[in-house]
């Protein structure tokens, strides 16, 4: 009787302790991705650094864009400690940020940061970033603090690799 | 040395495929007379601008099924239609998208679409993809507003619908309105560019 007590004890403690790590877990995972209008987002195109900057635009709905991102992670993971900085700026619809971007970037542990460009009014913006953007994406910008090259189209992880090498 | 060819030739690959991936370099600019066209309706039905007799221009669009910015557009495309058809200047939507590349852009749901949205404009396949390198579109929605003239269509506008694709409440500026209007009092469009945001064409 004694040991079936501890038994039961043991049992629910152990599916408590459990839960409280799935709990911990979930609040470890939850991805906090910060939301930005153009003029807050814009001092991130400019560097002064000798870091290479490699910033995508991209949606959870647009599915070239999903398509290339393997190939962004994979080469953030290879130049992570380097000077070397990747951005990911999801152009989803703000009402979609909690409903698919927050969940998409847990689910797939996206490494490379990823932010929200949370700004409307495009035709404001979209020259900014480069004059020769007509506005679709997937587009890329690589930039150091003398070069800038604006890609509005596809990457491959070889592509990417070999922007970054003659760059 | 070996390095440096092989990187000159990824380089060059590079350009090419970059350059390859493009064909939208080009595409008309404001005073450029447009293309006619026999595009195939949801209908099943031809439709050229030429059956337009009485038309003073046209708001042809490049959209579709698929892209969450046009689907955030439909409302307001049905709108400009109604408000712009009996003065003269009808919405005439075209899919620029291959649909074996976005099978949501297929003829088959591209009936069903406008059939459910009770679009009250021509919604056109561009079959083949002929037509949307020609005029430069580059994504959906992409506008371009066309005024007839003895020389032909005249693109007088091309760019966006308004200045917020996300919230209809909250746009500003209603650039495809404000340049319809100005056609219509025969005044010149101020703003005659925009930049849209959009998907990109599918080929």
């Amino acid at each position: 009787m004694k040991s079936f007590l501890f038994i039961i004890v043991l049992t629910s403690f152990i599916g408590c302790n459990s839960k409280n790590q799935k709990v911990r877990e979930e609040l470890l995972t939850k991805v906090e991705i910060s939301s930005y209008t153009f003029e807050e987002f814009a001092p991130m195109l400019q560097t002064n650094s000798d870091t290479l900057y490699v910033v995508n635009f991209w949606a959870t709905w647009c599915e070239p864009c999903i398509e290339e991102l393997p190939a962004f992670e994979a080469i953030n993971e290879k130049y992570k400690n380097q000077k070397f900085k990747m951005l990911l700026v999801s152009l989803d619809f703000s009402k979609q940020k909690e409903k698919k971007l927050t969940p998409f970037v847990t689910k797939n542990q996206l490494k490379a940061q990823v932010i929200h460009l949370n700004d409307p009014d495009a035709n404001a913006w979209i020259e900014k970033v480069d004059a020769n953007w007509s506005g679709s994406i997937p587009a890329t910008l690589v930039f150091t603090k003398d070069k800038r090259v604006f890609f509005e189209q596809s990457f491959t992880k070889e592509q990417l690799q070999n922007t970054i090498d003659n760059f | 040395m070996k390095k440096k060819i092989i990187y000159s030739l990824g380089l060059l690959l590079s350009i090419f495929l970059f350059t390859s991936n493009q064909p939208i370099a080009s595409g008309y600019g404001i005073g450029d007379i447009a293309t006619d066209f026999s595009l195939k309706n949801t209908d099943g039905k031809m439709v050229s601008l030429k059956d337009y007799k009485d038309a003073k221009g046209f708001i042809v669009i490049f959209t579709c099924n698929h892209c969450p910015y046009a689907v955030a557009y439909e409302d307001r495309i049905i709108a400009l239609d109604k408000k712009y058809k009996s003065k003269g200047y009808p919405v005439i939507a075209i899919n620029p998208n291959n649909p074996e590349k976005q099978p949501k852009d297929s003829y088959d749901l591209m009936q069903v679409r406008s059939k459910e949205k009770g679009f009250t404009f021509p919604y056109l396949l561009d079959e083949g993809q002929k037509i949307y390198p020609q005029y430069g579109a580059t994504k959906t929605p992409h506008v371009f507003i066309l005024e007839k003239t003895s020389k032909g269509n005249v693109v007088q506008y091309i760019g966006a619908i308004d200045d917020n694709h996300e919230e209809p409440k909250n746009v500003k500026v209603k650039y495809v309105e404000d340049a319809v209007d100005a056609l219509l009092n025969k005044k010149e469009v101020v703003v005659k560019t925009t930049k849209a945001i959009g998907c990109s064409i599918k080929v």
